[in-house]
């Protein structure tokens, strides 16, 4: 078989395939020909010439950067496939977020795999993640590539803000999630554990969330947590409430309009107390769009590579864990993708 | 346990003051004894389990993982007990968690092997949070943003007393404090225990701050005192202690109250008298002069001191105040008073562990001035303004004395270096290595002379990360080497107090207390200082002069 570098390489502008003449979520600058596996900014980035995802992504993208946020735009379903200068290319549920995608990559008889960002657990907004059998080279993400990530159950997590609203009638939760994927995920476990009570998001969110809607996922009652300050202690409607908005919006002045707030944030970091401490909060929820250290090793061993890659996150500890388990293991050391941002 | 975890985590979670004293009134209200009591133990740090010790905790959870991956992963987190709790494997349908007396009772009886297959036992059952809460348990030091301190308010606010009446009887009760809370309760009265030289709350001090540099909240224009009715003397750079000599009981207390007589048997064995004393616990260095706080830091935190230990770094205090004199309270006495007493107090003691605090001459607020920014010896961080009729007051009351430290050394250096902080600030590049300008073999080259992770505010910090990951060059584990040349580099204004000769460094020299005054982002990195402006700031070398 090819040497698998002879197929997809990691370059300063991300991982690239020479005999394709493609990118997979190109980091920096604009390209020819992209292959994005999902639409968190960070992956998914305006200006290319041409763009090969999901319908999904391709939507996510449109909605976020305009619809000319391309040259030209190919959608692809999961399972269809298409070549490109003679590399066959697929996509396969990533499980990540809604239109998220792993990407299959064969030439010469050599088949790679792109996971994108990923998780297995369930998720009542997406596709779930669906292993590629026979993968010669696995390459996954690892942004909570170390054994202290263990993501307990979300639906656990979910009954924990709702004890803590119940607890604190006068308080309002502010629950930080990002706007893409995590807002409509925590919105629909909400009202799957039977909270069916308004819930007040901040601007960021409402585009996103009517995406997810149009795509037939079912929010319930959502209303923007905007203020009406010719109204005397408007504010006060929110004491009980929960009102979800992107974390860094609770810290500048449209934070300060609600009362006696009390900070939430859903996140996979939330596992590590000190991070929450960070960050402020007060209530952290364990609350991930990735795969933890359980579901990444599983998954491993599931797909039983050839060869495993490491793209970005923790690559160290996962590649110390192959060895261990005398798997053959290379951390790619991509830079640009933000280990925070979108989860 | 599962009451003292959430406990716990709602503690270190919790930023407000308030809101923590709200939480440990509810839970020392609503548990029962003796429950409570190994709590309060455990949060005061007066919970001392032999035998299971943080090494061993740490063993256990490597041989359940990989020593490599809890490397890499306490690196990441930054606090054992945490890394320790999420990387532990948990097992299923195991979930009877015991009660927190039971924990303690049974580990304090246990011997040390029994002791680590106790914990491991327990770690199996309970979940992370409940893992936490245990290590923290057993290894002692909590860290989770709680004294013992604000404890004992929560204790005063619960049984409506005075925080000082729990302090003074405070080393005379015993873990799990059955009385105690008996008394605060109101079943009780106040327990009675016969303590023998027992701690008095310290008397602190106000900073005096020129208006154009104050950033504390409390700091006081040194324009705003009248020199006249003030006495001066040097604030050394040592630890602040009380000793106390009394009905044949010795102990040196620092200055919360915390009990330090074993790490300095040297000093006891010197407390011939029958008094309690107000100093500076200082190491004499060969010449008979104050040694370097650094020696002073290789004898704390020590639970055994070695005899080499005392020969080479032999302990004294300073004294600055006496607040009992053969049985006398002297508190209430003006210091004009208390002073004269303490003097004749250190001549009658004739001990080689105890010297006299030497009073410097107040003229004009000018004198004083130039004085703290050019003391006699190194060792010195400034004054320390006493009011003559100041009465000896537990706190920090307002007006009656203030220390007025000597101005920082500053130099202009280049960022060579940053690493990942710990814990809070584990995804923040928040540790700078600098350097200094030197000739080298092939024309002027960057030499590191120092470290600093603090000075900086929360949007400098975030300023400075995001410089770093603009500007990496290359990656060393947690560490990254940023572009630093004459032409394209980022300077730093480092404040430090003092420099020493070190040969363990590669510029020779080691900072002391060395912080991120300013970002000077105006500055071109080739009109950073030079070595020999560092050197020339170098004490006299200690070999020349003997």
């Amino acid at each position: 078989m090819i040497r698998p570098d002879l197929l997809l390489k990691p370059t300063p502008k991300g991982l690239y395939c020479p005999p394709g003449d493609f990118y997979i979520d190109p980091v920096r600058g604009a390209v020819d020909r992209a292959v994005v596996t999902h639409g968190h900014a960070d992956h998914a980035r305006a200006g290319h010439a041409h763009v090969l995802a999901t319908p999904e992504t391709l939507a996510i993208m449109a909605s976020r950067y305009g619809e000319g946020f391309a040259g030209a735009t190919q959608p692809l379903e999961y399972g269809e496939t298409v070549e490109i200068n003679g590399v066959t290319v697929w996509l396969s549920p990533a499980g990540h977020v809604l239109g998220s995608a792993q990407v299959v990559v064969e030439w010469k008889g050599l088949r790679m795999v792109c996971t994108g960002d990923y998780k297995r657990r369930r998720d009542p907004t997406c596709r779930a993640f669906e292993p590629v059998p026979g993968t010669h080279v696995f390459i996954s993400e690892a942004t909570f590539g170390l054994p202290v990530f263990r993501h307990p159950d979300s639906d656990q997590e979910i009954a924990k803000l709702l004890a803590s609203v119940r607890a604190s009638p006068d308080r309002t939760h502010l629950v930080g999630v990002y706007a893409l994927g995590k807002a409509q995920r925590v919105i629909k476990l909400l009202r799957e554990a039977g909270y069916h009570e308004t819930l007040y998001i901040h601007g960021a969110l409402e585009k996103l969330c009517k995406l997810y809607e149009e795509h037939g996922i079912d929010l319930g009652p959502l209303e923007t947590a905007t203020l009406d300050t010719s109204e005397r202690g408007a504010q006060e409607r929110f004491r009980g409430q929960i009102v979800l908005g992107p974390p860094a919006s609770f810290h500048d002045r449209w934070g300060r309009r609600f009362p006696d707030p009390l900070p939430c944030f859903a996140s996979g970091w939330m596992g590590v107390r000190q991070r929450a401490k960070q960050s402020g909060v007060e209530l952290p929820l364990i609350i991930s769009d990735h795969a933890d250290w359980d579901e990444l090793t599983d998954t491993v061993r599931e797909v039983d590579p050839e060869e495993l890659w490491i793209t970005h996150g923790r690559e160290d500890a996962l590649v110390r864990w192959a060895e261990l388990q005398g798997r053959k293991a290379r951390p790619l050391r991509l830079v640009g993708y933000e280990e925070d941002a979108f989860e | 346990m599962q009451a003292f975890s959430d406990l716990l985590e709602r503690l270190i979670l919790t930023p407000s003051r308030n809101g923590k004293i709200d939480l440990l009134v509810n839970y020392f209200t609503s548990e029962v004894n003796p429950a409570r009591g190994w709590a309060l133990a455990v949060l005061t740090g007066e919970l001392d389990i032999p035998g299971v010790k943080a090494g061993s905790i740490r063993r256990l959870a490597e041989a359940r993982s990989d020593p490599e991956l809890f490397r890499m992963s306490y690196d990441y987190v930054g606090d054992l007990a945490e890394t320790v709790s999420l990387i532990w494997p948990g097992t299923r349908g195991a979930n009877r968690v015991p009660p927190i007396e039971d924990i303690v009772e049974t580990l304090l009886d246990a011997t040390r092997a029994e002791g680590e297959r106790l914990v491991a036992g327990w770690l199996d059952q309970l979940d992370p949070k409940g893992r936490w809460a245990l290590i923290k348990m057993v290894t002692g030091g909590l860290r989770i943003g709680v004294s013992a301190r604000l404890t004992k308010l929560a204790l005063a606010q619960m049984g409506g007393v005075d925080a000082g009446e729990i302090e003074e009887i405070w080393h005379g009760l015993e873990p799990p404090y059955e009385s105690l809370f008996d008394w605060l309760d109101g079943t009780a009265g106040k327990p009675a225990p016969d303590i023998k030289a027992p701690f008095r709350p310290v008397m602190l001090a106000h900073p005096l701050v020129t208006k154009d540099k104050r950033d504390d909240p409390d700091a006081v224009d040194p324009a705003m005192i009248d020199p006249e009715v003030f006495a001066a003397e040097w604030k050394y750079d040592g630890i602040r202690v009380q000793a106390v000599s009394e009905r044949g009981t010795r102990r040196i207390y620092t200055r919360t109250g915390d009990d330090i007589s074993h790490t300095f048997p040297d000093v006891l064995a010197g407390m011939d008298f029958d008094a309690a004393i107000d100093g500076e616990l200082l190491i004499r260095a060969p010449n008979g002069e104050v040694a370097p706080f650094n020696d002073l830091q290789q004898r704390l935190n020590r639970k055994t001191v070695s005899k080499k230990q005392m020969e080479t770094r032999p302990a004294f205090i300073r004294a600055y105040d006496i607040l009992v004199d053969g049985g006398e309270d002297l508190r209430t006495l003006p210091f004009r008073d208390r002073r004269a007493r303490l003097e004749d107090f250190v001549a009658r003691a004739g001990s080689e562990r105890i010297d006299l605090s030497p009073l410097v001459p107040v003229t004009t607020l000018d004198a004083l001035e130039a004085a703290r920014n050019a003391p006699p010896a190194p060792e010195i961080e400034g004054l320390m303004l006493k009011r003559w009729d100041s009465l000896y007051e537990a706190g920090r009351p307002t007006g009656p004395w203030y220390k007025w430290k000597r101005d920082p050394f500053l130099v202009d250096a280049v960022l060579l270096y940053a690493q990942r902080g710990h814990g809070r600030r584990s995804s923040f590049y928040s540790d700078f290595t600098f350097g200094v300008w030197r000739d080298g073999a092939d024309g002027p080259e960057l030499t590191p002379v120092g470290k600093a992770y603090f000075g900086f505010t929360d949007e400098e910090l975030k300023q400075l990360d995001k410089f770093v990951r603009e500007n990496t060059i290359d990656r060393f584990g947690p560490v990254r080497a940023v572009t630093a040349s004459a032409e394209e580099g980022l300077v730093l204004e480092v404040a430090f107090e003092g420099l020493q000769r070190s040969p363990r460094h590669k510029s020779g020299l080691a900072m002391r207390f060395p912080r991120i005054n300013r970002i000077r982002w105006d500055k071109p990195a080739g009109e950073a200082d030079q070595l020999a402006t560092l050197e020339k700031m170098l004490p006299p070398d200690p070999l020349a002069r003997s």
